[in-house]
């Protein structure tokens, strides 16, 4: 295996493993918006493109699997596109 | 903040938002970790996103110049480490939470430059696949994690690397860094929250400041154990990236090297 396959393996399992048992509370941005009151100001950002809106995969109705399969769908993502990305910058050298 | 709400008090955040087959709930609450749309009035989106966008431009044109085609799968693991590491929040403090950044993660093991790469995708994905974060935040949120927390994690542990020699100087750079780049990054988000009039700076600093630093210190630490882990397994060193980045790779011929 690729040494940089042994990342890859560990993100993916960070993802199905830890994040479905992630710490529910507000985290530090929406707790001060909460406790100094411009929480409600907040909108989501228009779901004209969003398969997965707050980490839930459509039509999974368990919570815990629903995220950890949105976050290993999005580890993946995340490695395609910046994989992606590079290869069409680089000029190929090498 | 990302992940659904489960349990959190009150009745507008009941679980689940989607169930079998397909039905859609109305959601009640605004998740956010990063800035929401909303928040930040036009002239600061404006100028926020055009800031960022030549931050970008720069990153691209440094890491095209930097990098071999063996760094891009490095870059690429990188980002998808950050981005599942970032769903796992951490409780900090009663009743709230927070998450590994990853910029200073990013910016000791690869440098300033691919880590403001790595984490402007990771931010972008985000934004677009989970709506969390805004879309018209975007630039906002890529300025202050992917922008300033590099830099800030970047000169910090520079500077300590450079007046501080002992065996431990590696550890203590890398925890402080990391603890600045969160802190940083929240100023920064106080400033944009009072530029655009959302709420006064005054007001707005210091809750954001404490409960960051104490996130923080769950950064350092996680940031600490996954350089050795990562730095070990790629056969990239604490300080690698940077070195790299100090002095611009005129000899590339590859070894794992990323700027």
């Amino acid at each position: 295996m690729k040494k940089w396959g042994v990342i890859l393996l560990t993100a993916v399992l960070v993802a199905l493993i830890l994040s479905p048992f992630a710490s529910t509370h507000p985290d530090g941005l929406e707790r001060v918006a909460e406790n100094l009151a411009f929480a409600e100001k907040g909108s989501s950002p228009v779901a004209w493109f969003s398969p997965m809106p707050d980490y839930v995969v459509r039509g999974i109705s368990d919570g815990k699997i629903s995220t950890a399969m949105a976050g290993v769908i999005g580890t993946f993502i995340t490695f395609i596109v910046v994989f992606g990305v590079m290869k069409a910058l680089s000029p190929g050298r090498r | 903040m990302k992940i659904l709400k489960r349990g959190h008090e009150g009745p507008a955040q009941k679980a689940p938002i989607l169930s079998w087959p397909f039905v859609l709930k109305k959601k009640e609450r605004v998740n956010f970790m990063h800035i929401p749309d909303g928040f930040l009035d036009a002239k600061t989106v404006i100028t926020t996103a055009a800031i960022s966008a030549y931050a970008i431009k720069n990153d691209v044109e440094k890491a095209r110049r930097n990098l071999g085609d063996r760094d891009i799968p490095v870059l690429g693991v990188m980002a998808a480490f950050i981005f599942a590491a970032q769903m796992v929040n951490f409780p900090v403090m009663a009743g709230t939470s927070g998450h590994l950044l990853g910029a200073a993660l990013a910016t000791i093991l690869l440098g300033p430059y691919s880590a403001g790469l790595i984490m402007a995708t990771v931010l972008i994905v985000q934004s677009l696949f989970f709506q969390d974060g805004g879309l018209l935040a975007l630039g906002a949120n890529i300025f202050n994690m992917a922008v300033v927390a590099p830099l800030a994690a970047y000169y910090i542990y520079v500077t300590i690397k450079r007046y501080i020699r002992f065996s431990g100087a590696d550890t203590l750079a890398t925890f402080t860094a990391s603890w600045f780049s969160v802190v940083v990054a929240a100023v920064f988000t106080s400033l944009e929250l009072a530029l655009s009039g959302t709420v006064p700076f005054k007001i707005v600093i210091l809750p954001m400041a404490m409960v960051h630093a104490a996130i923080g210190i769950g950064e350092g630490l996680i940031t600490t154990v996954a350089v050795a882990y990562i730095g070990r397994v790629l056969n990239l060193k604490a300080g690698f990236g940077i070195k790299n980045s100090v002095e611009p790779a005129i000899d590339v011929d590859g070894g794992g090297r990323v700027n």
